[in-house]
């Protein structure tokens, strides 16, 4: 029966796709309904092949480890996209005639910007997520994914979310509110995906086997609701025409941009910050096979930090049209919340204790720790560049675009490899990775990489704060934009050379684990407890 | 509209805030309270059962702590 109401729903969606396709005001929404269209016709010839053939019975004393699987592929797959295309921007940047004619309107700086962004992010980041999730809630719950399929509908919902996302950025298809750029039938989407990615979180969370739930999974779950909420409330719009792409925000002015800020600046604190240390607190003790240092200053950690993100938003907005109090309240939180997110870096660092050798011999741990020590320095320097007499020299330089990368490469990027390294011998059964020097190889790279990356992003951007507030002695202004521009040619190509070199270590990587799942000796038959990749 | 945005301002820049920061300071007390060592270590542990099969449907609640500290 659920499989004729399956086939009618898809049925429905693509002669529904192929109207609105016919009816469609611009490109992008008529490129994003031929889309619907095929994928919607695809999967209802798959469903038809499937209909009346004998059910195989599903497994229920194994974990449903076929998403983590692909999920872990995706994250593999869209880091690659995303750190190339950064490359090519940061070219871009440096030269600008790369830029080239033919591919104006297209694959301008422009247009390549936010598809970098938001595949790094929501692709790397989220796919990166989407497996932690489903690998860390099963095992501390030691049960199952709760309702069967849906699983899979989370992870290919939010794949097609992603291409239709990509598309539109490279079409011209945006509302304009940084990191929240898709229109609003792509939003509308991501929400049922959301839902649904909540339903089979918490439903596993319900039906668990443990007493308590651990820790790693109340930062998961903070982070599925606050995304949710923050997605929800920044992206309500009217769309001008049920055929078009376009839609109107229902708020304006500084509401909008308040709103904006609240929902940009928990996206680092939910998305990649809340979510990325419930990876924290279960692969680093599982890599270092040791539990978390202090289970009490996790929660002390867990609830400082929710009750504090949510605030730090308006440090965006300094000297703007926002009410002075608004900023202040949120440089404040900025301020504090330094506190807790040392206090997880110590209790992540400090898992270690003990097992400090284990660095000189585990490159997967040692990328695990360089990751929370970036995770130390990067809530360092964010709380400093909120205070406002800081904002005034750092914002709309180059240094906001440092900061933001030693978080994303050094934190979120190094956690992320090392929950792959993990991942993938555990996934594939095998015995061990294929090559752990390849493993330091990529290390070495991606750390020199950053380290360019963000002290070529320090230099400039600090140069260009003083040579914009530079005035002579009549109190005019010394120097022009352009003058900036040409003063930072050498940092931008310092920085694509950082670029250039986190991308090799992550094609290693790739290679890395293409041999370890293809060429890697499989597991004997009984496995230990717990047997990391060393 | 705009009274009902500064009633809404005056509650959560007094009363708001106070709840919220007692809500906190309740919940760090909470994981301070005497006796809860036990839970905690039993809970940081979690990671290191189950890793490979789900628990049978049987027993509940495994109580058995594996150390992992040496």
């Amino acid at each position: 029966m659920l499989d004729y109401v399956k086939l009618l729903i898809l049925g429905l969606v693509a002669l529904c796709a192929a109207i609105a396709a016919s009816y469609a005001r611009d490109m992008v929404y008529m490129v994003h309904m031929i889309l619907v269209m095929v994928t919607a016709a695809g999967l209802f010839i798959w469903q038809l092949r499937r209909t009346g053939e004998p059910v195989v019975p599903v497994p229920t004393h194994e974990y449903m480890d076929g998403p983590v699987r692909a999920a872990a592929i995706a994250t593999a797959f869209w880091g690659c996209v995303g750190f190339l295309v950064g490359v090519v921007i940061a070219f871009q940047l440096a030269f600008p005639q790369l830029n080239f004619e033919w591919t104006q309107g297209y694959g301008n700086f422009g247009r390549l910007r936010p598809l970098h962004t938001s595949a790094v992010i929501f692709a790397f980041g989220g796919n990166a997520l989407l497996a932690a999730s489903f690998y860390i809630v099963q095992r501390t719950s030691a049960a199952r994914m709760w309702g069967g399929g849906l699983t899979w509908f989370v992870f290919w919902g939010y794949q097609f979310f992603i291409v239709l996302a990509a598309t539109g950025y490279v079409l011209g298809g945006t509302q304009g509110l940084e990191y929240a750029e898709p229109e609003w039938y792509v939003d509308l989407w991501l929400t049922i995906v959301w839902v649904a990615f909540l339903a089979v979180f918490l439903g596993t969370l319900l039906k668990r086997k443990e007493p308590h739930i651990y820790v790693a999974n109340w930062f998961l779950l903070s982070f599925i609701v606050t995304v949710a909420m923050l997605h929800v409330v920044n992206n309500l719009a009217v769309p001008v025409s049920i055929f078009g792409s376009r839609s109107v925000s229902v708020m304006s002015g500084v509401q909008s941009a308040m709103t904006q800020w609240w929902y940009g600046h928990n996206a680092v604190g939910f998305f990649l910050t809340a979510g990325f240390l419930g990876m924290m607190y279960y692969f680093i003790p599982k890599q270092a096979e040791r539990p978390v240092y202090s289970y009490k200053l996790s929660i002390i950690h867990f609830w400082a930090l929710i009750f504090l993100y949510i605030w730090a938003g308006p440090h965006h907005l300094h000297y703007t049209a926002l009410p002075d109090w608004a900023s202040t309240l949120g440089m404040v939180f900025s301020v504090v919340l330094w506190m807790p997110s040392w206090g997880g870096m110590i209790n992540g660092l400090m898992t270690l204790s003990g097992a400090w050798d284990k660095l000189r011999t585990d490159p997967i741990l040692r990328m695990m720790v360089t990751s929370v020590a970036f995770y130390g320095m990067s809530t360092f320097e964010g709380p400093m560049m909120s205070i406002r007499a800081v904002n005034s020299l750092s914002h709309y330089t180059d240094w906001t675009i440092g900061h933001v990368h030693s978080g994303a490469l050094g934190w979120n990027g190094m956690i992320t490899f090392g929950m792959l390294y993990y991942l993938f011998p555990k996934l594939w059964n095998r015995e061990r990775l294929y090559s752990l020097r390849l493993v330091s190889w990529h290390y070495w790279l991606a750390t020199i990489g950053i380290v360019l990356y963000a002290a070529s992003m320090w230099v400039t951007g600090i140069m260009e704060g003083l040579m914009w507030r530079e005035v002579d002695a009549q109190g005019f202004l010394v120097n022009s934009f352009a003058d900036t521009v040409e003063a930072k040619f050498p940092m931008y190509v310092v920085r694509g050379l950082g670029g250039t070199l986190f991308l090799t270590g992550a094609l290693i990587m790739v290679y890395n684990l293409w041999m370890t799942v293809t060429r890697g000796p499989a597991k004997a038959a009984a496995p230990a407890a717990a047997a990391p990749a060393e | 509209m705009e009274d009902s945005y500064t009633i809404m301002r005056v509650f959560a820049g007094s009363w708001g805030g106070v709840f919220l920061f007692a809500s906190f300071v309740a919940v760090i007390l909470f994981a301070l309270r005497p006796g809860s060592r036990k839970v905690h270590r039993d809970t940081a542990n979690i990671p290191f059962r189950h890793d490979d099969k789900p628990a049978a449907d049987d027993n509940a609640a495994p109580a058995q702590i594996k150390e992992a500290r040496q």
